[in-house]
Parts: C-alpha cells; structure tokens; sequence
C-alpha cells in the first residue's frame, strides 16, 4: 500500500479488499464514500450498501447485518455516525450486543471550511460513555490499514477515527509506544497529535508516548513510563480531558499532576479557515503546545 | 419446563398473571392475535432452532406491553409459565421491554421505538446475502411509525427488493396526528406489497402473511380497536 494514500483514501483501498476476500464483510454507507466504493458495490450488492442520507439506518442496518452473522464495516463523516445516530450504537449495537467496526472521517475539524455542522469533536467522548468499545485514532495510513484489518476478525465492537491530519512515519506497535525518553514528566500524544508534540517537547526532558489505540486504556504502559516525577500531559486531538478519568484511575495510588490539551470544551467555535487556524483556536498546533508544556512542567 | 399451556386458549390466562386483570381484558391485548398466528403457523421458530443461523426472526419492535409476546413465547415453549407472575422483579429475565440478552426467544431488546424495522432490514439483507430462505418479520405499532427512522427502513427495504421482510403494523389508531390515506399507502408508495386485515382474524392474517409477494417487501396492517 503506497503512503501515498490518505487516511480515507486508504481505508477506502482496504475495505475494498476485505470485501473481495471476506465473504463475511459488508460495508454500510449513507452516500458519504459511496462513489468510491461504487466497483466493489457491483461486485457484491448485498454486502456494499448505500442506504442514502439516512445515518439512523446506516448503524441500524450495520446492526441487523451483525444479527445475521455478517460483519459490518459502518462508514460516513464523524459528526452523522457518532453524534446524529448515537441512540443506535447505544441500543442497536451495544444494548442488541451486536458488534461492528464504525469507520468515521472527518476527525474533530478536518473540514474546517464547512463549519460547525461537520466538526465533531465528542464522538471519542461519547464512544467513551458506552461499555466495551475499541477506539482506533490512527495517526498515519498505514496505521489505519492495519487497525482495520486487525479490526475484521471477530464481533467486538471497534471505533476507527481517520483524521486529515497524519505524522510523518507510521508507528505500528500496539499499546503506549514509548518515542523518546526523558525524566521530567510524560507527554501523552493520540495519533495526529504525535509530530506536533514531538516538535513542541523538543530539547525537554521529558518521555513521550504515542497511542494510536486510546481504548482499551494502556494503564499498564502509562504506568511504566512514570518515573519519578509523576507529571503527566495528555494530548489529545478531540475534547480535552477526554482519557483524564484513565489516567487518574492508572494513577490512583502516585501523587500526579495531570494537563490535558485537546478541544476547548466551553467555547463554539465559529470560525472556518483552515486546519491549522482550528489548531490555532484550540491551542493544538506545535507553538501552542510548547508553550502548554513550558508552562505546566516542573523546571 | 413446569409449562401445561398449549394453546390460544391459554393466552388471556397468561397474560392475566402479569397484568392482573381478569382474562377478558387480557384477551384485548393488541398484538395477542397477530403474534398467535406468526408463532403458530406462520415462522419456522422453535426453543430446538433458535440458534440455527437460518431460523426465521421475528423482532418485536413495539417493545411496550410485551405481555402478549411473553404469553406466546410461554405457549410456544421458550419461558416457563412459573416465571411470569414474577415478571419486572429484580430476579426476573422478563422486564417491561424485553431484553435479548436475557429472554430465551427474544430476537432484539426494544423499547426505545423505531428500532426494530432498520435493524429488520438488515438482518433480512444478511440473510439474503448468506443464501438463507428464512423471513424476517417485524412487528412494529401506529404510533411507533411517527418515528423518523422508520421512514429511512421502509424506502430502502423497497429499494433493494427484501422480499424476505415484512412489517406488521398493529394499528390501533394511537398515532398523535394520524395517518391521512391510511397507513398502508406509506409503505405500498415506496414500492410495498400491503395487505390490510383484521389483526383479530387468525385466517386473514394468516393469509396476508403467507400469500406470495415476489421481489417485494410485505406490509401487513393490522387492524385492531383502537387504543382506549
């Protein structure tokens, strides 16, 4: 698979080969994609389906597939599958037990220009309110490739967050991977965040870690990675604080002090630009993060 | 199983221990006659076949008021008769929504409406797409189709041609601001076999469910008294 890819490009590529392969898989669309994916859909009508805007039967229809046996692979822009058909993840796939692997694009901000409508900075969060999900927040494609293949086999039910925004190298190891070490305090990055926190931390003495899986919380490699001077940042590319309650509960027994960055929780914002003007007003680009640690971390 | 019910006659008397009122106005139960018929002579379900993944499915979507259902599957051998007095106590499987989790026979956990036509749709596109025969039925009340999600289900099941769906809609005319045209010309407009019976007369409702409609989804209206 060329890098060349983007994250959706990617998982567009891969879930047409699962397709072909696995007579097990179906794809869910509403429209979003659909055009991508339009070869595939020829080929197995009963197992690509666009069901048009309607995101409460995307979920619905992923669920009833799952039901009979299938796995569904459910897909449309972060805001529609999470936030707009919350009630059917809750009781279609969780309340049923039914699983499924949600594909969202769009990430917290990835389409700026469009405004407000399709940001969707809580669909980690309110995953997060349910019991028993993997959450995915690949930070390269092809990370996103291998989270989704390994995602496939079996019934659990897995979030997989694409985002515009990707590091330069992959980093394919599962849990907390540890990418540079240091002894002043742990910087946590989640999947885009890790080159802007790699560059924000630069000639600090701190341990960075890098989590393309958030959920199941890696308490264990969290826990690893204190030293003695338990201060801890989490970095997260959707509202912040949103793995605070992982933390503390990792920590429960050291004395801890905890920054979260990630999206402003007590402010709509309204602006359109760009990516980076976002990254700007929720002090997520690499500047504002530096200045996050500088601020937070012991001297 | 302590079970000695066997048959319709037994229903009301079922149902009675979980509502307790006398067995005349369990019999009133909307969807009793409706549910009768399916399990009785119309699905292919069985406590011996429940977990074939080619069974046929039935999906209660209505989940309020599930005593009817709880009676039936009593009758038909999926929950003991010792257990439903006791129904909604904390030491029941048996709650005022059923949970599928938990009750033998329970296709979906519902209660939240406008749940059960989606997700009945795509079980039946599962099924079609593994090679299984088997239907799937759903049943689903008036007033449950003010929800939105229901109108996503019925014109995309018609679109792709589930002839292995079909909706029963129990009506009893609870709707807050009705059906003008009938409820029927909502699902025959997008391309719908429909069928409007009487939901109390076993033979009509057997036929509207078993007389063939290739190609097509099937909507069965149900027609009861309405809700007093």
């Amino acid at each position: 698979m060329p890098t060349t890819l983007n994250m959706r490009e990617t998982f567009l590529a891969t879930a047409e080969e699962i397709v072909d392969a696995d007579p097990d898989v179906a794809v869910v669309l509403a429209d979003i994609s659909a055009a991508q994916l339009a070869g595939v859909a020829r080929r197995h009508p009963d197992r690509v389906v666009n069901v048009g805007i309607r995101e409460q039967l995307l979920v619905s229809t992923g669920a009833g597939l799952a039901l009979a046996g299938l796995r569904p692979i459910i897909h449309t822009f972060s805001s529609f599958l999470v936030e707009r058909a919350f009630e059917q993840i809750k009781l279609d796939l969780v309340h049923q037990d039914a699983g499924a692997v949600l594909v969202s694009y769009g990430s917290s901000y990835d389409m700026p220009a469009e405004g407000r409508t399709h940001q969707s900075p809580g669909d980690v969060a309110l995953i997060d309110s349910l019991p028993c999900w993997y959450v995915h927040v690949p930070g390269h494609p092809d990370e996103a490739r291998r989270l989704l293949l390994d995602s496939v086999p079996g019934d659990s039910r897995v979030y997989v967050r694409l985002s515009a925004d990707q590091n330069a190298e992959p980093h394919l190891g599962v849990g907390f991977q540890r990418v540079r070490t240091g002894r002043n305090g742990v910087v946590l990055a989640v999947g885009p965040m890790l080159d802007r926190v790699l560059a924000a931390s630069e000639g600090l003495d701190v341990t960075v870690l890098y989590a393309s899986t958030i959920r199941p919380f890696d308490a264990a490699g969290l826990r690893a990675a204190v030293g003695e001077v338990a201060d801890l940042v989490l970095v997260e590319p959707y509202l912040k604080g949103t793995s605070a309650h992982h933390v503390s509960e990792a920590l429960r027994d050291v004395p801890h002090r905890l920054l979260s960055l990630g999206t402003l929780r007590d402010t709509e914002v309204r602006t359109y630009g760009t990516r980076a003007d976002h990254d700007l007003a929720h002090g997520l680009d690499a500047g504002s993060i530096a200045l996050s640690l500088k601020d937070f971390l012991r001297p | 199983m302590t079970t000695t019910a066997t048959a319709y006659a037994d229903l009301p008397r079922l149902i009675s221990l979980m509502t307790g009122d006398d067995k005349h106005q369990a019999a009133a139960e909307s969807t009793v006659d409706v549910l009768w018929v399916l399990y009785d002579r119309v699905l292919d379900l069985s406590p011996e076949n429940f977990h074939d993944p080619g069974r046929d499915r039935f999906l209660l979507s209505k989940g309020h008021g599930p005593m009817a259902y709880y009676a039936v599957l009593t009758v038909k051998g999926f929950l003991d008769e010792a257990e439903l007095a006791d129904w909604s106590s904390a030491r029941s499987r048996l709650g005022h929504h059923p949970d599928r989790k938990r009750a033998p026979g329970v296709e979906i956990s519902s209660g939240s409406l406008g749940h059960g036509l989606p997700i009945a749709l795509g079980t039946a596109l599962g099924l079609r797409a593994r090679g299984h025969s088997s239907r799937v039925v759903t049943l689903v009340g008036d007033a449950e189709l003010d929800e939105g999600s229901n109108t996503e289900a019925i014109v995309v099941a018609a679109r792709l041609g589930l002839e292995n769906l079909t909706a029963v809609v129990v009506d009893n005319q609870s709707s807050t601001h009705g059906w003008p045209g009938g409820l029927a010309r909502r699902f025959e407009i997008e391309g719908w076999v429909t069928r409007t019976v009487s939901g109390r007369a076993h033979e009509a409702l057997y036929d509207a469910f078993t007389t063939e409609h290739p190609g097509r989804p099937l909507a069965v209206v149900a027609v009861v008294e309405p809700k007093g």
